[in-house]
């Protein structure tokens, strides 16, 4: 029994007679006298008294007619002080009541005797527990098991309540020092009590206690307001990566090939379809279908993309209007299409166990992890556009035919080949977006359509023809977007931002980063 | 001039007295049909017939609007619903300050939705608007002001082609979620609704029906001649200039953007009296008319009738509409598929629309 040595560390009396005496004037006390003969039965060092008081909280704890306790256990009720089984029937006995204030103080006492629970998971939730109501014997079990206490988190949560409770403590130097000791400390329960002191109904009397509280809780403040700058920065990030991954298949088709496709958006809800379709095949592998998807929806929307370049794009050459047109059409009909196989209704994709949760880095300041992959993401699909455009053949021939269509025919290039190469890698990006996607928003027929003016936006912004623009440009709006967010609301933020790349385009209407020499002459 | 050319331009002036001889027979022959015929005849035009004829009318009235600044101009706007809007918010904003004490609410100052949405007066930029003649000239001023100050950063800019197309789309797109805001005073998600009277007439007796259609009728006629007033004038040949070779036209001395910006700033004001005809023959006018898909369907309309020649633009407006309305009643899911597919038919093989194509036909027929 492990937690015996925890209990007798701060156990007075003997076992036996207080334990006994506690027991026996249960039936008859008042819920007043109850809360002190729980004590009592802690205090006693008893063996059975944890079990004893963990069947009161839990309901278990009845007395027959002449006033004897009786435990209920799982074969039968069983006498609390000795453990041995007692024959009564369930109709003689009544209950032995709790109300709120007395089972608030039997879990603290519980709490006492889990702070010598094996696990520090347990010592942990105790001490929690315990902080709740800091009362002399809680102090006093806390101040005992301290020096024993090996593990740190305990520790330090141990600590935590000891300078909690001193806050409370009747002369004003302790209390100084107690605030003193939380300096650093930026939980949301240390900021609650420390501006109870610092003013309000519930204030210290003492003044220069009530400026250190004061002072205290304005530092905590504004450590407050810095990592909600960070966590705005952060939140801009991941929408901007949601756009830049959303723009950069469009940096393809439209920056490097000068195509409009006005159904860009539907190869992104095609790119998520394909990640719901693959859940639904392999639905006890959730994880791992959403890692094929990435592939899938590649395939699947590249060659949408491949099919759309030489059914439509091909034809209409040099007329980017007309391109526009068509393609916005095609994107009706996809659109169509996909509420005709999969109901006009949304979906919704499931999110994998390590997509899930966040990451807690302080009091202050946790992330979920779906928003780190998502930028992770957007980093790997960036840095691979940009190797298979820099570092491959492929990706030297679609710049040679973007920079000069017939040098490079009289090159021997292929170029009506890789027309149809750029569009469906351009589409492919798009479906890998939609796979992201599907993971942030619900899946639906018009997922695509909430996308397109937005991508359009960044490439535009960030300079046709160049990755690095989408990138930058993506970001920049993203992070604008989430910084204007708190004072102009989520609606007005887009309206600012959309006006403000409205005027932006006037001024420099090639972008952040403009294309130079022959090639920006031919937009 | 090529022969297919000269051809165009024959039928130009053929199409405009069709058009005109159309129009008239329509101004005559639905006031009868609906008011001498007696209700149950076979010939006999519903109420609701003549008002769905008025929103083809108003909706004609827009795609000429687009076909003077994109058939003739080569500008392509994907935002002229957004004046289309206007125009209509700024009728609409007349006809629910008619309401007056008719309302839920019963306040004879403000609108329902505001005194819902516990304001505690009338917003500035509602004063006014009780006044028929202060609404009129706003659905005329708010679409061309908004026109001339976008037309004249852009065009002095020189943002031509594609990227004007996608900031035009940006700029509906961003009245779209600016309109569906409660804050902004215009009703938000429901737009305005809820029409009582224009003008002291009650909008839903036939006879106000009849003038509003009548009303648009007149305004498609003058619309369509004002039109073809600019597009066969001085003007309307520099503009045609821009479109083919715009860099040649200003290397010869013409301030390209000067041209573009008053047929821009015209144009969408025609836009806001399309939009001004539709609503109070509608009954309603909310942000969904901001939908940037809107203002392409528009320019569908245009590429389906033929853009350059204005009658094409109302035929298109026409015929497309008819068959808005004939398949989302039998065949509603196969609107879509129809819509898209002919997006995809007329850019491939019909540029120049059923007029191009009725002129190839007679062409073939005189070869043969």
């Amino acid at each position: 029994m492990l937690w015996l040595g925890g209990a007798a560390a701060w156990a007075q009396a003997p076992a036996g007679n207080e334990f006994d005496t506690a027991v026996a004037s249960l039936p008859t006390a008042s819920y007043m006298e109850k809360e002190v003969l729980a004590g009592q039965i802690a205090r006693s060092g008893h063996p059975q008294a944890q079990a004893l008081l963990q069947g009161w909280l839990d309901g278990k704890l009845h007395a027959d007619a002449s006033g004897h306790v009786w435990l209920e256990g799982e074969g039968g009720y069983v006498d609390p002080a000795s453990g041995s089984a007692g024959k009564v029937e369930a109709d003689d006995l009544e209950k032995i009541g709790t109300n709120n204030r007395l089972r608030k103080a039997l879990k603290g006492v519980l709490a006492q005797f889990a702070l010598a629970s094996p696990a520090a998971s347990a010592r942990i939730q105790a001490v929690r527990e315990m902080r709740r109501e800091l009362d002399e014997s809680a102090v006093a079990a806390l101040q005992a098991r301290l020096p024993q206490e090996t593990e740190a988190a305990v520790k330090h949560e141990i600590e935590l309540a000891l300078a909690l409770a001193g806050l409370q403590a009747g002369e004003p130097a302790q209390r100084l020092a107690a605030i003193a000791s939380l300096d650093g400390d930026r939980s949301a329960e240390v900021y609650n009590r420390l501006s109870q002191m610092a003013s309000g109904d519930e204030a210290d009397a003492d003044a220069a206690v009530r400026n250190a509280a004061g002072a205290a809780v304005r530092s905590i403040e504004s450590w407050r307001s810095f990592y909600q700058g960070v966590e705005t920065l952060f939140f801009g990030l991941s929408l901007g990566s949601v756009l830049v991954l959303a723009a950069i298949g469009l940096a393809i088709t439209f920056g490097v090939m000068g195509v409009i496709n006005m159904a860009h958006g539907e190869l992104i809800m095609l790119g998520a379809y394909t990640a719901y379709v693959m859940q639904l095949l392999l639905p006890n592998h959730i994880g791992l279908a959403l890692l094929l998807s990435i592939p899938a929806a590649f395939i699947v929307s590249g060659l949408v993309g491949v099919a759309i370049e030489r059914g439509i794009v091909r034809h209409l050459y040099g007329r980017p209007l007309e391109t526009l047109l068509a393609t916005f059409g095609l994107s009706l009909v996809l659109q169509q299409l996909v509420r005709s196989v999969f109901s006009p209704l949304n979906r919704s994709v499931q999110t994998p166990g390590f997509l899930s949760g966040s990451l807690q880095f302080n009091d202050l300041l946790s992330v979920t992890w779906i928003r780190l992959y998502i930028v992770l993401f957007m980093l790997i699909v960036f840095a691979a556009l940009w190797l298979t455009l820099n570092k491959t053949s492929l990706g030297l021939k679609v710049r040679a035919v973007s920079q000069n269509r017939r040098m490079a025919t009289a090159m021997g290039i292929a170029t009506s080949r890789v027309d149809a190469m750029t569009f469906g890698l351009g589409s492919g990006i798009a479906g890998i977006a939609g796979v992201a996607l599907s993971q942030l928003t619900n899946v639906g027929p018009n997922l695509g359509q909430a996308y397109i003016i937005d991508s359009f936006m960044v490439v535009v912004f960030g300079g046709v023809g160049n990755l690095w623009g989408t990138l930058i440009g993506g970001m920049a709006l993203g992070v604008t977007n989430k910084l204007l967010e708190p004072w102009a609301g989520a609606v007005m933020a887009k309206i600012l931002v959309l006006v403000f790349i409205i005027l932006f385009i006037q001024r420099r209407k090639q972008g952040l980063f403009p294309q130079k020499g022959r090639a920006a002459e031919g937009h | 001039m090529t022969f297919m050319e000269r051809l165009l331009a024959w039928r130009n002036e053929r199409g405009a007295f069709g058009f005109y001889a159309v129009l008239l027979a329509t101004a005559v022959l639905v006031p009868l049909l609906n008011l001498a015929v007696p209700e149950g005849s076979a010939l006999h035009m519903s109420t609701y017939t003549v008002t769905l004829v008025g929103k083809y009318m108003s909706y004609a009235i827009l795609a000429v609007a687009v076909d003077l600044i994109w058939g003739y101009c080569g500008i392509l706007s994907l935002g002229h619903a957004a004046f289309f809007a206007l125009g209509g918010y700024a009728m609409g904003m007349y006809l629910m300050r008619q309401i007056g004490t008719r309302g839920v609410y019963g306040n004879a100052e403000m609108p329902d939705f505001m005194v819902f949405l516990n304001w505690s007066e009338l917003p500035w930029y509602w004063q006014g608007f009780d006044m028929f003649w202060f609404a009129a000239i706003m659905v005329l001023l708010a679409p061309g002001l908004l026109a001339y100050v976008f037309g004249w950063l852009a065009f002095r800019s020189r943002v031509t082609g594609v990227y004007l197309s996608i900031i035009t789309q940006a700029l509906t797109y961003a009245l779209l979620l600016a309109f569906f805001r409660n804050e902004m005073g215009f009703g938000g998600n429901n737009g305005l609704t809820d029409f009582k009277e224009i003008l002291g007439f009650d909008l839903k007796a036939p006879g106000t029906r009849m003038a509003l259609f009548l009303a648009t009728a007149l305004a498609l006629g003058l619309a369509f001649a004002a039109g073809r007033m600019i597009t066969r004038s001085r003007l309307g040949r520099v503009v045609q200039a821009v479109r083919d070779a715009e860099s040649r036209t200003r290397f010869i001395g013409y301030r390209v953007e000067s041209y573009k910006l008053w047929l821009f700033v015209f144009s969408a004001m025609l836009a806001g009296v399309a939009g001004a005809l539709y609503v109070p023959q509608v009954g309603i006018i909310n942000p969904g008319e901001f939908n940037p898909i809107n203002s392409i369907e528009v320019v569908i309309w245009v590429a389906v009738g033929g853009r350059g020649t204005l009658y094409g633009a109302v035929l298109g407006a026409v015929v497309v509409n008819y068959a808005k309305t004939w398949f989302t009643t039998v065949l509603p899911d196969i609107w879509l598929y129809a819509l898209g597919t002919l997006f995809v038919v007329v850019t491939l093989f019909l540029p120049q629309g059923l007029v191009g194509l009725f002129a190839k036909l007679k062409l073939r027929r005189g070869a043969a």
